[in-house]
């Protein structure tokens, strides 16, 4: 097959897959969760279990400075990380081109230049988090092979953009494919993984934000 | 047919000087995209080149590629080479016609059997016994097998000679092939475009003519010289790509400025082509510069590889009823397991044996 | 019939097109070198502009900025050929024409004499040939 085949491949049924499966995935899980509900609480809530979440959702942003002296590199790279990540997929302008051509939506980007560098920025804050990730006995010990597939599965994406842009290792059609396919396998991966707290952590946060608010504690 | 003339002697006969005939060098050295410093080379082959017999064939096509050969305002170097080459059969050019222009031809390919150049445009349809192109009354399949015997190389001159073009796009009705697709046993060198740029066309034959040997091809067949580098990679708007400044429509203030086309679905990355640098009529424009993005007119199948304006990052396919498909079938699957799991619970507690200290201490 | 050229043409934002693809200064360079190399070993070269990603605008900005030199030659064989050294010594503008006027090639030679300026060394015997031819003749006449 021709690297044009493939890349009209990827761009098409292999697009449309991947996207059902992601969906189909998440909903699964988001599912699984919300129907298993909860016990009704029969107490009095000495505070407002609603504030609770909303405000959680929002402060839960920034780490508890207790918590953050323990690890700070840690913590620091994983917001380098995600900061990186979240930039690279949302403000570089072809890939806007893809949210509104599918979506509708638009909003400016940045600097492809700058896009560039947070993309190389990401890649090593990536493997600075296997590192630390493999050097530290508790977390190798609690690893298991669907952290390291997440891991690798995230990877994929930014390094093959940087290289598909910058024209290196495959000529650019066959290394577009590669990039686009190494989206598609992300999509397809995510929703079986701890990836599905790309959005269930909002969910996380408001239902521990509205137990502690019910209960008048801090969370 | 005076196929015994060097192209050296021809021109010295029509009174041209020597310093003329430097010029000419000169000139198609630049047309085979070949580095100023082999201009003494090329003097030295075409001296001594002799005249090639050439028969063209058009099939399934649309003329676009006669056309865009005859139009070309250089006259001086294509017509020094088609003179000089001695184009025996060409359907739609020739000033003869019928039975006498089938006899011209078969003299012709007896005359230099194994020797002469075929130039094919246009695509074989091979569906019902290929009975959807014929000339007179013989199908275009039947044509090509007949004169690809005898030929020395074969020239496919545009994207549906080279790789079906537009008969060949889904559905592809007519069964359309490719020259390459119905003769393995002749090399083949591809000149795709829809149509190719003129100067291609003539500089793949000035190079024929000049080494008497096809130029390096790679592995689409196409001549390296001028399909070697993609469109994006010598086009004048590059830096704009680099910088991520954007046209976001035909008429904003960045399609104004110039700025890249990527987002108005330019295919300039994934095509190769030499339109960035030899541009059209004579070096005045190519579609990019112009205001439109790349179609990616030179590569196969580039009809249905999804829309024009869609940019290379936007998946071709409509998302619309996959989303819905999928996010019914996941809340579907997510109740369902819920279901389970919330009956597995409920049973375990109904099976849930309490116990006393009593049972405990062992009573 | 009316041309191509004839077709009014309205640059709209000149400044801009040309000052950000910034083709001309890689040319220039390449010409700096070349120049240095004439000087170091006598090498001539060519830089064909053919292969080159001009934006509408660099190729007259960079002939601007080469400028007009003290000489200029038309070459009327095959078309025409305009030759004219710019205010850089040593480098040449080279345009070839066809018949009809048509640019064909452009190209910038950085050396001492642009080669198609020079005789063609085989056209000097063919030169004496006929010049005896005609003196013969004129001699032949006189005594006739």
């Amino acid at each position: 097959m021709t690297a044009d085949a493939i890349l009209f491949f990827a761009r098409g049924t292999g697009f449309d897959w991947a996207l059902a499966i992601f969906v189909f995935g998440m909903l699964l899980r988001l599912f699984e969760v919300l129907s298993l509900g909860s016990k009704p609480d029969l107490s009095e809530g000495r505070g407002s279990g609603v504030q609770g979440g909303l405000k959680t959702i929002v402060t839960r942003t920034l780490p508890r400075p207790a918590i953050f002296a323990r690890e700070p590199v840690r913590i620091i790279n994983g917001y380098v990380f995600h900061i990186g990540f979240l930039a690279v997929l949302f403000l570089y302008e072809p890939h806007i081109e893809l949210f509104e051509a599918k979506m509708g939506l638009s909003w400016p980007g940045l600097p492809t230049g700058i896009i560039n560098a947070l993309g190389v920025l990401t890649i090593f804050s990536l493997l600075l988090a296997l590192t630390l990730r493999l050097s530290s006995p508790v977390l190798k010990f609690l690893s298991t092979g669907s952290d390291y597939l997440a891991w690798l599965v995230t990877l994929l994406p930014v390094l093959t953009g940087y290289l598909a842009y910058n024209h290196m290792l495959l000529p650019y059609t066959a290394m577009l494919a590669v990039h686009i396919l190494s989206v598609e396998l992300f999509m397809v991966v995510a929703p079986f993984t701890k990836l599905t707290h790309m959005f269930s952590f909002m969910l996380a946060r408001w239902y521990q934000g509205y137990r502690a608010g019910h209960r008048g504690v801090e969370s | 047919m005076n196929n015994d003339k060097t192209l050296g002697e021809h021109l010295r006969e029509r009174g041209i000087s020597r310093r003329g005939f430097m010029q000419f060098c000169a000139a198609t050295a630049s047309l085979m995209a070949l580095p100023p410093s082999m201009v003494p080379a090329v003097a030295a082959a075409l001296e001594k080149a002799r005249r090639p017999s050439v028969i063209w064939r058009s099939f399934q096509e649309c003329t676009g590629c006669t056309e865009s050969l005859t139009r070309s305002h250089a006259p001086t170097v294509e017509s020094l080479i088609f003179d000089h080459i001695s184009l025996d059969y060409h359907h739609t050019l020739q000033a003869a016609s019928g039975e006498a222009a089938e006899e011209a031809r078969r003299i012709a390919m007896e005359e230099n059997h194994g020797k002469y150049l075929l130039v094919v445009d246009g695509s074989i349809p091979q569906k019902d016994g290929g009975i959807y192109s014929t000339i007179a009354g013989i199908t275009n399949l039947d044509m090509l097998k007949e004169v690809a015997e005898g030929a020395a190389a074969i020239i496919a001159v545009g994207t549906c000679a080279a790789y079906g073009g537009l008969p060949y796009a889904d559905p592809n009705p007519t069964g359309a092939a490719s020259v390459s697709d119905i003769i393995q046993d002749k090399p083949i060198l591809n000149v795709p475009g829809c149509p190719p740029i003129p100067t291609v066309i003539t500089g793949v034959l000035a190079h024929y003519l000049t080494f008497g040997t096809l130029p390096e091809l790679d592995h689409l067949g196409r001549p390296k010289a001028f399909y070697g580098q993609s469109i994006h990679d010598r086009c004048y708007r590059r830096p704009f790509y680099e910088r991520g400044l954007f046209a976001e429509t035909f008429d904003d203030e960045g399609a104004k400025k110039g700025w890249c086309l990527f987002k108005l679905g330019c295919k300039g990355p994934t095509t190769y082509n030499a339109c960035a640098t030899a541009k059209w009529n004579e070096g005045t424009s190519f579609p990019i510069q112009a205001g439109h993005g790349c179609i990616g007119c030179s590569e196969p199948s580039f009809w249905d590889r999804g829309g024009f304006y869609d940019a290379l990052s936007v998946p071709t396919d409509d998302a619309g009823n996959i989303l819905l498909g999928a996010a019914v079938a996941g809340a579907a699957a997510g109740a369902a397991v819920g279901f389970m799991n919330r009956n597995k619970k409920d049973a375990a507690t109904r099976a849930h044996e309490t116990v006393t200290v009593d049972d405990l201490n062992g009573d | 019939m009316s041309h191509i050229q004839d077709i009014p043409i309205t640059v709209l934002d000149r400044q801009g097109s040309q000052a950000q693809t910034g083709n001309v200064l890689p040319i220039l360079n390449e010409i700096r070198y070349a120049l240095a190399l004439l000087v170091a070993k006598g090498t001539s070269t060519t830089i064909d502009l053919s292969a080159i990603p001009f934006a509408p605008g660099d190729r007259e900005e960079l002939e601007r900025i080469l400028g007009q030199g003290e000489v200029s030659a038309l070459i009327d064989a095959l078309g025409e050929t305009r030759i004219r050294e710019t205010d850089y010594r040593g480098v040449w503008l080279v345009s070839h024409h066809s018949p009809q006027g048509d640019n064909l090639a452009t190209q910038i030679e950085v050396t001492r004499t642009p080669s198609l300026v020079s005789t063609p060394e085989q056209d000097i015997p063919d030169a004496v040939d006929a010049l005896d031819d005609y003196l013969n003749s004129q001699l032949t006449q006189e005594s006739a």
